[in-house]
């Protein structure tokens, strides 16, 4: 809730201010009419103090209670209800306070419908600043939760795709697992820490922090000897950095879904060995990393076939980056090459 | 002695079902295949009464590799996860290996086979599971022939039409006809209605294919496709086509 406009300091010393300058205005105002500055003094203080006090009513009030319809109608109504009572309350304190001095008693009784559209003018200018006042806060606020809404609708997003390893992925590294444990122990052994640790590196990531290209190609190089360990001799990997340095940074398990396809491309498309080879450089202040699987351009066509893994990348760009062009892919005969392009910040 | 073959492209989850098949002393091991071409030829020279079969598999599944077996003998189906084919065995009461499995489950899989082997064939039953099989998303997308012993992969797009020829369908294609022992209404079911339509009792077309169509005889029609042929159209499948077509 929008906390009342007199609470800010700023703006009480603009409201005493201004109950300044109306009090002394009113004081000469009454004075022209030949009235002694303390009959004027004590007509002015008495009906602006009591306006001061209404004001400051009104623009707490509205902070509880403000219609969600109707909102102007409300306002006029209680504008002309609580001039009519400082009316009241004037007549009812200043003829017997200042007496019949001058004519005061029939200066006050003629001058009451002026006083009463001054002040009603007053009370609604404040009523409608009020409104405006928390209508806007209210406003910030539904701001904010949405916002807030829509940065937690984005992280949730962002967490379920990085969660999307394949379980067919998992599976196959449980069943080589399970082979390996009969003939070679210590293999498995090994296999179940590499599948251990991937998984660790897959769960301990967040999207805020970015990672070293040095630590991601070794965390991928975890993904590559598993992938290696289950299908033999028909998988090789080839990795080539140029000139690695500490900058280079990506977000986490960007890398992971992409070279996953490469390698499901390549193996399931072709029955003979094939080579993922993987290459990294920098160009015009982006990181560039490609990844190339061979394919067989006879039965497949590499737009239809990029399956989850390209199209979660594609999603994960653009969540990230508000781009949808950092992704590309190149086909040349038979190899297919996904190139990746990372803005560094 | 009982002939079995095993057909998986990962060499460990190959491992792992010869490893527990020692302990079935009358069922020998015949060879180890590491995707459907080799299994084809395994099958044919070896004619096993059993074979281990993994689904996902290189260039062609393990569905479409029984397809292509003339007399396919019986499967024990292996898959690490694939919830399109699981949905089909238990449509068809097949029983399959989730990988990993344990000894004990491969155990029960193999004595349930030796215990109703002998009495049941497996075809009709490899048959309907096929026909299921055949929906799958990676099936869709390209049709598998065997023509003069060699395996040909034809990706859909490429198909111009096909011809119903007595028990076979021909397919029409830039690279020549191929034949599959196939019904019509097995294609017309399968393959994509937004891409293939069924304009006559005996063709069905790639509307991709289509350059002009041109009135014919009283009622029908003739298409005319990009590689000059002319498929024949129906009453019924010209109102098909033309709402395929958007026209």
């Amino acid at each position: 809730m929008a906390r009342s406009p007199l609470k800010t300091g700023r703006l009480r010393l603009i409201f005493f201010a201004w109950w300044l300058v109306w009090a002394c205005l009113q004081i000469l105002l009454i004075m022209r009419f030949g009235f002694t500055p303390a009959v004027a003094a004590a007509d002015s203080l008495v009906t602006n103090t009591l306006l001061a006090a209404l004001c400051w009513f009104v623009a707490n009030t509205l902070q509880y209670y403000l219609p969600k319809q109707e909102r102007y109608w409300y306002i006029l109504f209680l504008s002309l209800g609580l001039s009519s009572l400082l009316l009241l309350i004037s007549r009812w304190i200043l003829p017997p306070l200042i007496g019949d001095r001058q004519g005061y008693s029939l200066f006050f009784s003629r001058s009451w419908p002026v006083r009463f559209d001054l002040v009603f003018l007053q009370i609604g200018c404040m009523s409608i600043l009020s409104v405006l006042w928390y209508s806007a806060g209210e406003e910030q606020d539904n701001q904010r939760r949405k916002s807030d809404a829509e940065k937690l609708a984005r992280e949730a997003e962002l967490y379920k795709l990085r969660q999307q390893l394949h379980p067919h992925f998992l599976f196959n590294s449980l069943n080589s697992i399970s082979a390996l444990v009969g003939s070679q122990p210590e293999q498995a052994r090994s296999m179940i820490q590499q599948l251990s640790d991937f998984l660790r590196g897959t769960l301990k990531k967040e999207d805020q922090q970015w990672v070293n290209l040095a630590e991601e190609l070794q965390y991928l190089q975890l993904y590559l000897e598993i992938e290696k360990v289950r299908f033999g001799h028909r998988l090789s990997t080839e990795v080539t950095c140029e000139g690695i340095s500490e900058s280079m940074k990506l977000p986490p398990m960007l890398l992971q879904p992409i070279v996953e396809n490469a390698i499901k491309f390549g193996l399931y498309d072709t029955t003979d060995a094939v080579t993922i080879s993987i290459r990294t450089w920098m160009e015009d202040g982006n990181l560039l990393i490609a990844v190339q699987n061979p394919f067989d351009p006879e039965t497949s066509k590499p737009k239809q076939g990029t399956g989850f893994g390209l199209s979660s990348v594609q999603r994960r760009l653009y969540l990230l980056f508000a781009r949808n062009d950092l992704l590309g892919t190149v086909v040349d005969n038979d190899l297919f090459t996904i190139v990746l392009k990372i803005p560094q910040v | 002695m009982i002939k079995a073959i095993i057909i998986d492209d990962e060499p460990l989850a190959r491992s792992i079902v010869r490893e527990y098949i020692q302990s079935f002393s009358q069922i020998s091991v015949m060879q180890e295949c590491g995707d459907g071409f080799e299994g084809i030829k395994a099958i044919q020279q070896h004619k096993p009464e059993l074979i281990f079969l993994d689904i996902q598999m290189p260039k062609i599944n393990g569905f479409e590799m029984l397809e292509l077996v003339e007399e396919p003998p019986a499967v024990i189906f292996t898959t690490a996860f694939d919830q399109f084919a699981i949905r089909a065995f238990e449509s068809h009461a097949i029983d399959y290996l989730l990988k990993p499995f344990n000894k004990e489950r491969f155990d029960k899989a193999v004595q349930k086979w030796l215990d109703h082997h002998a009495v049941s064939s497996a075809g009709p039953q490899t048959q309907s599971l096929l026909e299921t099989a055949a929906e799958m998303p990676a099936q869709n997308s390209r049709i598998v022939v065997k023509t003069a012993g060699k395996i040909k992969i034809i990706p859909i797009d490429e198909v111009h039409y096909l011809e119903a020829a007595d028990d076979y369908v021909k397919i029409h294609t830039r690279a020549g006809n191929f034949l599959k022992n196939k019904t019509m209404s097995y294609f017309e079911k399968v393959l994509d209605p937004s891409q293939f339509v069924r304009t006559h009792r005996s063709f069905i077309l790639n509307v991709q294919q289509v350059t002009r169509i041109d009135p014919f005889e009283k009622d029908s029609h003739i298409c005319i496709l990009q590689s000059g042929a002319q498929v024949p159209v129906s009453k019924t499948g010209y109102a098909k086509l033309k709402e395929v077509l958007g026209l």
